[in-house]
């Protein structure tokens, strides 16, 4: 019996490792690719903390105790401005709609310094407050809160706790649903489509074009007087409609369970983008979806088989995951049109915009142009293969 | 009669790779698959392509359909050229190879029609067609179960049928009785007699001598990628029977079996 076994092992290990193609896409690549994403990731947030060490943060103070001000001159990142308290209105809407050129607004008592030198932490009777209003959908003023309350924690506990920031019910964090929102869609919902697109395409145009041919069966279409480019448009089109209703399928799944997901039901949804932004997105999604089967069936007609084709395919995917995650880094996120023809990473990046709220109807038309050209030249490419006896029929 | 397929000085070369050359010990790069290989076939008659495996026959016949490019030389069938106007040649004809396949998932109704449909098969003519064709088959009965579920010989039939949805008037079929039982084998013989009967201009490659002799006008015997001869049946085997003819031209150009 375990002459057997060695002997079946034998054979399956023989299969595997002789098969040089299989040794790299199922045991190198997964590693490299891991490799490059997660380095590729580090690097992006890297790059965001380095900017943040530069960072000095801008706060506007009512009733700046001299306390603060010392704090500042002895190096900590903070630029205190004096304001009165009758602009905290105004400042508090600025903070909330990110139209404020400032970071945080911090609101301390009068005779600050005097209270809490006063207080007596024995006698537990009220502890002055700071009140410091931020805005976390706001990078800078997300890293000027942290910055403030740093300080203000370095400085409490050197007094040994005789103030208190922040306290009770009130909320400081200006961000608003809308805000939450956008921030985590954009972020999230990018990376995610490009998996699930790409999974429905992989799913689809390797069987179709890689198993037709494994099988024997493109060849009986071939001898149709049937045109080339119909045959590639035919299988194009129909293998998008087909990734297209599994992309929506994952989108909306995506967009329903994201909120749960986040730990954020309440706050984070997805009514917060209007017919609009759906649209432009189904735009994006569409022409991204052609670019996608489009390049996965040129892979699959190289191919000699359905297990090859998605061999091929897989360093393709990890690549467009990749793109994905640029979503996730504001440092990779450019704005100039002309970044809007590299295929896959302009649908990333648009998806983001519009899921921020930012989008750029320019930027867009740009996507959605270049794919759908991106996707004609690829039609004429498959064509091109399906009329190659070589591509078609290797062994 | 009218010359409707005219081969002319075909030629075709594939590359041999490394592993290839290994396996047949040579170190030539190229092999030279078919050779300046010339014969017509006029209206109405059945010409036979008749040599060993690996001759040549089945890449002359994929040249002649149109699904791959020859390198020198070239086909008329009909008056269309396969390298000028190769959508025009398939149109005109109808092939058959057990390299083609039909989808295992879809049932032959659902083939016919859509193999119809591709030939530009007016609605009504493919489904009077399709009736009279799965009648004489037998494929009635099978019409709506998959082409996975079905016997070999009940698949070759539905192949058969397939190839000439678009009733050509030109059918090149290549090998089309191997590997079937001797009843299916009879049902496929009997029906190119009846499409010879019909007037339709046939092409079939083999290499068993019985199905030579009982349905061809005309024989070419291909041996090595080159026409080695081409005659009239009757002329063939005016003297020796088709099979000892064979073996004395094999002997004579390919250097006899022993050889080989």
């Amino acid at each position: 019996m375990k002459n057997s076994i060695m002997t079946i092992m034998k054979k399956e290990f023989t299969r595997f490792f002789t098969d040089r193609r299989m040794v790299l896409t199922t045991v190198l690549m997964p590693g490299l690719m891991i490799y490059l994403l997660y380095s590729f990731m580090g690097s992006g947030l890297a790059s965001q903390f380095e900017t943040a060490e530069d960072f000095r943060a801008e706060v506007c103070a009512v009733n700046l105790p001299e306390s603060m001000k010392e704090i500042a001159k002895s190096g900590a990142p903070l630029e205190f401005k004096e304001v009165a308290e009758n602009e905290t209105e105004q400042l508090l809407e600025d903070l909330e709609t990110q139209e404020a050129v400032y970071d945080l607004l911090a609101v301390f008592p009068e005779d600050f310094d005097a209270q809490v030198a006063a207080y007596d932490v024995a006698a537990a009777g009220q502890a002055p407050a700071v009140k410091i209003y931020y805005n976390s959908t706001d990078t800078d003023s997300q890293t000027a809160y942290t910055m403030m309350t740093e300080a203000l924690d370095a400085y409490e506990s050197a007094l040994a706790n005789k103030f208190d920031v922040n306290p009770g019910e009130e909320v400081y964090d200006m961000a608003t649903e809308e805000d939450m929102s956008a921030q985590i869609f954009s972020m999230m919902v990018p990376m995610l489509m490009m998996v699930f697109l790409f999974s429905g395409c992989m799913a689809v145009a390797p069987e179709s074009i890689a198993g037709e041919k494994e099988r024997g069966t493109i060849a009986t279409l071939l001898v149709t007087p049937m045109k080339r480019s119909h045959l590639a448009i035919g299988k194009i089109v129909s293998l998008s409609v087909i990734a297209i209703l599994s992309g929506f399928s994952s989108f909306l799944g995506t967009m329903l369970s994201l909120p749960k997901m986040m730990g954020t039901n309440e706050g984070v949804n997805a009514s917060v983008y209007n017919m609009s932004d759906y649209i432009l997105t189904l735009l994006v999604v569409l022409s991204t979806v052609l670019v996608i089967i489009t390049l996965v069936s040129i892979i699959s007609a190289f191919a000699r088989n359905v297990k090859e084709a998605t061999g091929w395919v897989t360093p393709v995917m990890i690549i467009s995951m990749l793109l994905g995650v640029t979503s996730m880094v504001p440092s990779l996120c450019m704005t100039e049109p002309v970044w809007f023809l590299i295929p896959l990473y302009n649908s990333v990046q648009s998806m983001n915009g519009i899921f921020s709220m930012d989008a750029d109807v320019v930027n867009i038309a740009v996507t959605v142009a270049a794919n759908v050209c991106y996707a004609g030249i690829g039609v004429f490419v498959l064509a091109k293969m399906f009329d190659n006896e070589k591509v078609m029929f290797s062994k | 009669m009218k010359e409707l397929l005219k081969v002319q000085n075909l030629r075709k070369t594939f590359k041999i790779s490394a592993k290839q050359q290994k396996i047949e010990k040579t170190k030539e790069r190229i092999k030279v698959a078919v050779d300046d290989l010339s014969f017509t076939a006029y209206e109405g008659e059945v010409f036979g392509l008749l040599g060993p495996n690996g001759a040549g026959k089945t890449t002359t016949l994929r040249m002649m359909s149109a699904l791959v490019k020859p390198d020198k030389g070239d086909v008329l069938v009909d008056g269309a050229s396969v390298v000028k106007n190769p959508e025009e040649v398939r149109k005109k004809i109808g092939f058959l190879t057990s390299e083609l396949k039909l989808e295992e998932f879809f049932t032959p109704n659902y083939l016919f029609t859509f193999f119809s449909e591709l030939h530009g098969v007016d609605k009504a003519k493919a489904a009077a067609r399709k009736q009279s064709l799965f009648e004489k088959f037998g494929i009635t009965k099978f019409a709506e179960v998959k082409v996975g579920d079905l016997s070999t010989g009940m698949k070759q039939k539905v192949s058969l049928v397939i190839s000439i949805v678009h009733d050509p008037d030109i059918i090149i079929f290549d090998e089309p009785t191997n590997g079937l039982d001797v009843l299916t084998a009879k049902v496929v013989t009997d029906f190119l007699l009846e499409l010879k009967e019909q007037g339709k201009t046939i092409v079939v490659s083999t290499h068993i001598f019985s199905l030579i002799e009982k349905i061809c006008d005309r024989v070419g015997i291909v041996i090595e990628g080159k026409m080695a001869v081409c005659d009239t049946l009757a002329s063939l085997t005016a003297e020796k029977s088709l099979e000892e003819k064979f073996f004395d031209i094999f002997a004579e150009r390919a250097g006899g079996l022993n050889e080989k």
